[in-house]
């Protein structure tokens, strides 16, 4: 069970991060369908900067140095989306899939680089991210720094969006385009910051996912789907930060079960681990059938801003 | 220096590319007066605001405030002139609530946080003042237009803007809520507020404002004041020479059923309730039968069920005595009946084909135009000549124009031409004249009561009250999905109609007359 709340906890944080990405970006009115790519990308940049660093460094520094770098990795590689989408008013869909068919690839060429071999694999230390919480009895919650960095994203992003001026002009620019230009809001300028926030929070979420649960990590497989996941989450979630903290953390109860399956009691049901991978998948495919029908998307999301139509 | 005027735009010339917008215009509003611009639509009235509100740089020309020159870039620089407009399409954010669009980009804060206690308190000062009633509170998407229109208004009253511009505001009221506008205006006015208002309907010029400036094709006609002129010498300066008002038709003279709908119900896309509920009524040969209502009450929904582009959930269409309830749209167009659609775009034309092609579209299968899967090209060629020439359809390059390239009122002809040739009978005409200047205007109510004479059935949905009080021989309302009413419009006002329209007042509807 206590590995089940690990599990649950560490997925669903990241899931969240990517999905409050996602939504930030498509809030302010374009579709990121790149967030698979930018958390591949997130995850390259922490994991490096994470070997590069010097050994000996403070534990605190490292954490913070690494995650700076995948956020800032992350943002750049998301003003690539912003830049096709919002500048050259190209399509946003076919954006987004051409920057997590890259990434991936770049990823792999950086790392077989890095490493001088074939190999994509790297090996880092995580003990900096990681630690035991005590419940008593000998028991040990495993938990990682992510779970705090997490709530409180969670609640910035909350007051950001619904507390603040610049929360009401990122969410019109999402919505009628037009009404923000014609009281003098820059609508390509929000519609990059909500990109950036996505690169931002994908960046981070990226490296939230390959670091606390192994010490290496193979670049081929990019993040296995985890910005897909987060995409569906942040349908599920329709939008909105609390929804999205639900729906991250329902969805990574399915993706938990994979990971115990050898272990506990699942083992005696006598399943392929393979139908327990597939789970989240799977669910994620019906609770999008059953939701996308009444879900509420900003209204003018995936649509180029044009000054000349008015 | 003048500065009697709070605005003036002088010798304005604004060019497109090929196209002169503006040509030398001059416009100046006096402070606390309601200035009307005139003209039909092409005229260049949009692009003459859209200038004063800084969305387009003028070719040449000046614009000054209070005797002084100034530039305007964008419409924060307007703002900052106290220049506001409520824009024909509004521009407000439905997810939104009334204060949240009001105070979109002037937000009022208090550290990181909105702080909108004062700006509530502002508005609703605002609103009792000018008895603008809104409820700061309710989403954009739950009030009506009219609340929806004062939100606007509300809006250019928070920013302290002394010249409002009013952008055709007549065009999504009823008219109870037309003269509650007009009621406004005048306030706005008395209260020193100065009023640009664009407009081509000659009734609320002659009720509501003081001077008159009149454009036709892009250039300055001159400046009348309202209380030496008349409607007829407006429309003469707009138009070019005298248009008749009214449409000529004799009595009509109905014959047997053609069209009979019974319990009519479709469901709606964007909410959970039936978008035309249980509607039934007939149409007789020889009549023009209008169905009249506010747009977005269902009239959409049911001409689709009725031409076979959605489905019905229950009720029975019968045509010509047969059931066409559940035929394919080729079949319903193959035994009659002809469809002139709201969207001329989206169901009306392909726009990237040629007129020749969007001529024959309905009958490239016939053995006429094609022979074993090839299309005739002569014979196309030779039908779209004639259709153009019986129906002045014009355009560049003729049957080879592309469409998108033609004029609005043009485009229109062409559709109206393809559906009236096939000698239907049953012309099912939606909004046959939205957008078009009053002349295409004329030519189209001639067609259809030219139909009518012909002893056809002409089923005519509109929202516009002069054309549903001239052209229909019967009136039904629609409100709410609903028939409201049936009303000869010989008998009854339009305010009667703007009741009915309004859901204020309904009675029964029989099934059949």
């Amino acid at each position: 069970m206590l590995l089940l709340i690990k599990y649950t906890l560490l997925y669903g944080i990241v899931l969240m991060l990517v999905a409050l990405g996602g939504m930030f970006s498509e809030r302010s009115g374009v579709i990121n369908l790149a967030l698979e790519g930018i958390m591949s990308i997130g995850a390259l940049a922490g994991v490096l900067t994470l070997c590069f660093l010097p050994e000996g460094m403070a534990p605190g520094l490292i954490v913070l140095f690494s995650i700076l770098s995948s956020a800032l990795a992350g943002v750049i590689y998301s003003l690539l989306l912003g830049f096709s989408a919002i500048t050259l008013k190209a399509d946003q869909t076919i954006g987004g899939t051409a920057l997590n068919m890259m990434a991936t690839a770049l990823a792999v060429v950086i790392v077989k680089v890095v490493n001088g071999t074939a190999s994509a694999k790297l090996n880092y230390s995580n003990t900096a991210f990681i630690f035991d919480f005590d419940l008593g009895n000998g028991n040990k919650l495993t938990l990682n720094i992510f779970l705090f960095i997490g709530l409180a994203i969670l609640v910035l992003a909350a007051l950001f969006l619904y507390k603040t001026k610049w929360g009401l002009r990122l969410r019109s620019c999402g919505e009628h385009p037009q009404a923000a230009d014609s009281v003098g809001i820059n609508v390509y300028q929000w519609r990059y910051i909500g990109v950036m926030f996505s690169g931002l929070l994908g960046g981070i979420g990226g490296f939230a996912y390959v670091i606390p649960s192994v010490s290496t990590w193979n670049f081929e497989v990019g993040v296995t789907g985890f910005g897909f996941l987060a995409l569906a989450v942040m349908i599920f979630g329709q939008w909105k930060p609390i929804n999205i903290f639900g729906a991250a953390m329902f969805f990574a109860v399915f993706k938990s079960l994979a990971n115990i399956a050898d272990s506990t009691f699942l083992a005696s049901l006598g399943l392929s681990k393979n139908i327990y991978d597939m789970m989240p998948f799977i669910a994620s495919m019906i609770i999008l059938v059953l939701f996308s029908k009444n879900s509420r998307a900003p209204k003018a999301e995936g649509i180029p801003y044009d000054k000349g139509t008015r | 220096m003048n500065n009697d005027y709070i605005i003036e735009m002088l010798n304005i010339t604004k060019e497109f590319p090929g196209i002169k917008a503006n040509d030398n215009v001059t416009l100046q509003l006096k402070k606390g007066e309601i200035h009307a611009l005139l003209g039909e639509n092409g005229a260049g009235k949009s692009t003459l605001m859209s200038i004063l509100f800084g969305l387009y740089q003028p070719t040449s020309g000046m614009i000054k405030k209070n005797g002084v020159e100034v530039k305007i870039n964008n419409p924060n620089d307007a703002n900052a002139l106290n220049i506001g407009m409520v824009h024909q399409h509004f521009k407000l954010v439905e997810c939104f609530t009334v204060l949240e669009n009001i105070i979109l980009g002037v937000e009022p804060t208090s550290g990181p946080f909105l702080s909108t206690k004062d700006a509530r308190k502002k508005v609703l000062d605002l609103s009792e003042k000018y008895g603008l009633s809104v409820n700061p509170d309710a989403l954009i998407s739950d009030i009506t237009v009219g609340m929806q229109q004062r939100t606007e208004i509300l809006k250019m009253l928070y920013r302290d803007n002394e010249i409002l511009i009013f952008d055709e505001p007549t065009a999504v009221l009823t008219p109870q809520e037309i003269d509650e506008l007009m009621k406004i205006m005048k306030n706005l006015a008395k209260e020193g507020k100065s009023i640009l208002f664009i407009t081509h309907k000659l009734n609320e010029i002659m009720e509501v404002s003081d001077r008159c400036s009149i454009l036709r094709k892009g250039k300055y006609m001159g400046t009348v004041d309202i209380a030496n002129t008349t409607k007829e010498e407006l429309s003469k300066l707009m138009v070019g020479r005298d248009v008749k008002f009214a449409v000529d038709k004799d009595e009509p003279n109905p014959k047997e059923t053609v069209l009979k709908v019974s319990g009519m119900t479709v469901p709606s896309k964007v909410h959970k309730n039936n978008a035309v509920k249980d509607v039934s009524f007939n149409v007789r040969a020889g009549e023009i039968v209008c169905i009249a209502g506010i747009d977005g009450n269902g009239q959409t929904e049911f001409v689709h069920a009725l031409t076979g582009l959605e489905k019905m959930s229950a009720g029975k269409i019968e045509f010509k005595g047969q059931d066409i309830t559940k035929s394919s749209i080729r079949d319903r167009s193959k035994n009659g009946m002809s469809h002139i659609p709201e969207d001329r775009h989206k169901h009306g034309l392909v726009l990237d084909y040629t007129l020749e092609q969007n001529m024959v579209l309905q009958r490239y299968w016939q053995p006429e135009f094609q022979s074993a899967g090839f299309i005739k090209k002569g014979p196309v060629r030779e039908y779209s000549e004639k259709l153009i020439e019986q129906y002045d359809v014009r355009s560049g390059q003729g049957p080879l124009t592309v469409v998108r390239s033609m004029s609005g009122g043009n485009q229109q002809k062409a559709i109206i031409a393809r559906e009236i040739d096939k000698d239907p009978d049953l012309l099912v005409a939606v909004q046959p004249t939205r957008g078009l200047d009053v002349g295409a205007i004329e030519y189209i109510h001639k067609q259809l009561v030219a139909q009518r004479d012909k002893g056809k059935a002409v089923l005519l949905v509109s929202l516009e009250l002069d054309e549903v009080m001239n052209v229909s021989d019967r009136i039904l309302v629609m409100y709410e999905g609903e028939l409201v009413g049936q009303l000869d419009p010989k008998k009854i006002t339009v305010q009667e109609l703007g009741l009915y329209m309004a859901g204020a007042k309904r009675d029964k509807v029989p099934a059949e007359v």
